[in-house]
């Protein structure tokens, strides 16, 4: 019987050559990001491209997706954080179309990979602490100064402070990679036993509609965490510019 | 399943498909990176350059068109309630110009029917006093053909009676005593 991980092997597709020791290649995953921002790309051309006063059912869902995001940011970063809203907005679409399209059987998770998610999570960052930086100066430093704390305690709060900050990317790209790992192997393992019991013969058959009940509920869960974790991706993205808007407690 | 890759005998192999747990190879993080940023990247630059600015468009176009038909909503409102309280007063003026007209013209109708009946009434009295002063001739002159035909009923009685006519003057005196009584 395959591995539950087998899923998540990464298997060049086209080989283009090596940097250092690293191999360089057109892989299954960079095949569904493709897969990922073709799909995106083709529904909002198709949704956008009629521009109307009344809209169709693609427009409208693309007008959905695009005011529960603004939203998202609006409330958390404020009506400045709406600079950032190509950001996130890509960010959320990215994560939640790699999430779906894992759903689909047979087809690879690209959010299951750390590497990517922890990208995604570091981009979040860098910009986060780019902007802060060019807006605030080394106001932005004030951050990890709680306001109010007693003069003894400071060092201690901003050396919690700074660890929390700098754990944030950690956090943010680990939760959103966990879970898609985590319910993906589930699932396989789950499978697995539907597998295994069904080739024991009629009582195993029976025995096996037990996981395969288990893998029916599992799915409709997983779908739930594919659009859960993107919008919490989404959600803490939104709060962390928003520290970089307005720095200080 | 379809996949050859048995856990735990796999052949270790160059690149991705050694053994191991796989979002762990270092050896696949270079190729991901190089991917994601040319795919993300394109498609920060799709959402950043075509479909946010469509959208934003297409939803500030329907918050603005409908703020502006709102406001034109009202304007024509206000209008109506304008043209409404002209039309009542328009109305207001017109039904009592209609009253004075009825009035005049009634005024008018009763003054001429009133000369009427008066000029009526007049001739009617005059013809009445006309009536009045015949009849009274009429009786007076009856009354002396009765002085006339009391005489000589009286003078063809006596006559009768005496075998002789009286005299005038006798005549005369005794139906006058007898008329006054």
């Amino acid at each position: 019987m395959a591995s539950p991980l087998d899923q998540f092997v990464i298997k060049p597709i086209i080989p283009l050559g090596k940097i250092g020791a690293s191999e360089i290649a057109f892989t299954n995953s960079s095949l569904f990001m493709m897969f990922v921002v073709g799909a995106i790309g083709l529904f909002f051309m198709a949704a956008t491209s009629q521009r109307a006063l009344v809209p169709g059912r693609m427009q409208a869902f693309a007008e959905m997706l695009y005011e529960f995001v603004a939203n998202t940011l609006k409330s958390a970063a404020g009506k400045e954080g709406m600079q950032f809203f190509p950001l996130v907005f890509s960010l959320f679409l990215f994560v939640l179309t790699a999430n779906f399209m894992g759903m689909i059987p047979g087809a690879f998770t690209v959010t299951s990979h750390i590497i990517v998610t922890f990208a995604l999570a570091m981009l979040v960052f860098l910009t986060v602490i780019g902007v802060g930086f060019a807006k605030h100066g080394t106001h932005f430093l004030g951050l990890f100064v709680p306001g109010g704390a007693p003069a003894a305690l400071v060092p201690f709060l901003v050396v919690i402070e700074v660890i929390s900050f700098l754990s944030r990317p950690i956090s943010l790209g680990m939760r959103l990679f966990a879970n898609m790992l985590a319910g993906h192997i589930a699932l396989k393992v789950f499978a697995g036993f539907v597998v295994s019991l069904g080739a024991l013969g009629i009582g195993g058959i029976l025995g096996a509609t037990l996981p395969l009940g288990m893998i029916v509920a599992l799915t409709a869960l997983e779908f739930l965490v594919a659009f859960l974790q993107a919008y919490v991706f989404t959600i803490l993205t939104c709060v962390y510019l928003n520290d970089a808007l307005h720095p200080g407690h | 399943m379809a996949t050859p890759q048995k856990t735990g005998t796999e052949v270790p192999g160059s690149g991705y498909a050694g053994p191991g747990f796989p979002p762990f190879k270092t050896e696949t993080f270079a190729s991901q990176l190089l991917w994601l940023a040319i795919f993300f990247g394109l498609l920060y630059w799709l959402v950043s350059t075509v479909f946010a600015p469509r959208l934003t468009e297409v939803i500030e176009g329907r918050a603005s068109r409908i703020a502006k038909d709102l406001e034109e909503a009202a304007s024509a409102k206000v209008k109506a309630e304008a043209a409404g309280a002209a039309y009542e007063t328009s109305l207001a003026e017109a039904r009592a110009k209609a009253q004075a007209i009825a009035q005049a013209r009634r005024d008018e109708v009763n003054a001429a029917s009133e000369a009427r009946r008066k000029s009526l009434e007049n001739d009617l009295a005059a013809r009445l006093t006309a009536a009045e002063t015949q009849i009274a001739d009429t009786k007076t002159r009856a009354m002396a053909n009765v002085e006339g035909i009391a005489a000589e009923a009286a003078s063809a009685i006596v006559q009768r009676l005496g075998g002789s006519a009286p005299s005038r003057g006798d005549l005369d005196a005794a139906l006058k005593a007898a008329l006054k009584a």
